[in-house]
């Protein structure tokens, strides 16, 4: 088993690590397109901004790799956003997996805060990656930008509005919390994964 | 739905924990790192690491402390105390901290928010403020952990602060602090409800009761409070479970 993780200009990339440690699975961070190729499970982790991140993986040929895995991919937080079609986080392009789109949080009441911070539920489960996983158990979320609902949707949260809070198409998966720190119930997805 | 955050403090000096710590389960109650886990899997939201050292040992003792701990807690935790440059964060981010709050040296010189901001994102950038309120009835903030008074007032630095990047607000009283009698509702109440993000109220926890009014009636997003947690006057369990029993979204 060879668990990669691709090394981008994102941010969480050791808090990933470090979580899949606590699970006793190895991993290697790395951009290099052989070991990438050559791993059975690939992690899409990432916090930062949209555009400034596109561009990074085009750079490196990266959008052009991500796309044509076959084995389990990963995507978090970023990650997963920038799997999805489109963000409207500096209107960016993004790789198109999911034809979910990215929109920015709207305060529609006074109380919520931009960008959402802490611990909310996920809901309506479909999917293995959430084996063991009771509805409406708590992850941790830190985002101002939500894919919106469609019909790769496996996971749905609240937050003024019902998004996507899990995505899933073909071998693509896509989280928009952190399981890395969303204690026992994000080791669990984690170790899902790894399982697939 | 999103839920209230309870937030344990842990004070490090030189790798260690201090203010004393009550806890019978606990082998070493110095370990950071073991206390640290006893809350995470109490059922704490999240951590704060605040380090009191001041060696020039200082860096690469905390790095090496937020390593370990990184690799051993399964929830978010913001490191603080003295962090004044980039290479500060850096260095702690890559051993795995997921948030450093900066106080002092943010008041000194603001555009290090703007700094951090862009290069780590908002997300990672907790403004302390340490505030009293004086007999003039408005709220200053005060800078070296209280000890040097100045004329700005809290609601205003908080308010440049999140202009210029600041995710969280974490937000102490010092009329409050160490008294038990209650958080300070009035100015937690002002920056809940003025700022566009949440505040952590910190300062005076004694019962759960204030706990419940911090986030009912002041709006505060999350609570912190140290001694009541390390000598097991409120267990976090306990006040969790009293908490959702009073309708407040809480994790459980």
């Amino acid at each position: 088993m060879k668990t990669v993780i691709i090394q981008y200009n994102a941010g969480n990339i050791q808090s990933v690590l470090f979580a899949l440690d606590r699970i006793g699975v190895e991993a290697i961070v790395t951009d290099d397109e052989e070991q990438i190729l050559q791993a059975d499970k690939v992690i899409f982790p990432g916090v930062g901004e949209a555009s400034t991140a596109m561009q990074y993986l085009k750079k490196r040929k990266l959008d052009q790799l991500i796309i044509q895995l076959k084995q389990p991919v990963l995507g978090i937080c970023l990650g997963m956003q920038l799997m999805c079609k489109f963000s409207e986080e500096n209107n960016t392009q993004c790789l198109g997996i999911f034809d979910e789109q990215v929109a920015k949080f709207k305060p529609v009441e006074e109380q919520l805060k931009i960008p959402q911070i802490g611990w909310n539920n996920i809901y309506d489960l479909q999917s293995n990656l959430f084996k063991g996983i009771e509805n409406n158990a708590y992850c941790y979320f830190v985002h101002g930008y939500f894919a919106t609902k469609g019909k790769h949707t496996i996971a749905s949260t609240d937050y003024g509005i019902a998004y996507s809070s899990a995505l899933h198409k073909d071998n693509f998966y896509g989280v928009q919390f952190h399981p890395e720190k969303s204690a026992l119930v994000g080791e669990q997805i984690l170790k899902n994964f790894i399982e697939l | 739905m999103l839920t209230k955050r309870i937030i344990p403090c842990l004070d490090i000096k030189e790798g260690r924990t201090v203010k004393g710590v009550n806890f019978e389960q606990i082998r070493d109650a110095g370990d950071p790192v073991e206390l640290a886990t006893i809350y995470a899997n109490e059922g704490a939201d999240e951590l704060v690491f605040l380090d009191i050292t001041a060696t020039n040992e200082r860096r690469k003792t905390l790095s090496e402390l937020v390593n370990k701990i990184a690799h051993h807690i399964n929830i978010p935790f913001t490191v603080g105390g003295g962090i004044s440059s980039i290479e500060d964060v850096q260095l702690l981010l890559k051993n795995g901290a997921d948030k450093i709050s900066i106080n002092t040296s943010a008041f000194k010189n603001p555009i290090l928010i703007d700094q951090l901001a862009l290069e780590f994102g908002t997300q990672c950038v907790v403004l302390a403020i340490d505030t009293k309120k004086e007999s003039d009835g408005n709220w200053y903030v005060y800078l070296n952990g209280g000890r040097v008074k100045t004329n700005m007032l809290c609601i205003d630095w908080a308010k440049e602060a999140v202009g210029r990047g600041a995710g969280e607000i974490l937000l102490t009283s010092m009329n409050n602090d160490g008294t038990k009698k209650g958080f300070a509702l009035d100015i937690t109440h002002q920056l809940s409800t003025q700022l566009s993000v949440p505040v952590i109220a910190s300062g005076g926890a004694g019962t759960m009761q204030d706990f419940a009014d911090v986030f009912n009636t002041a709006k505060a997003d999350a609570a912190l409070a140290a001694s009541i947690f390390h000598f097991k006057e409120i267990a976090v369990p306990s006040l969790k479970q009293f908490l959702l029993n009073k309708g407040i979204p809480i994790r459980i």
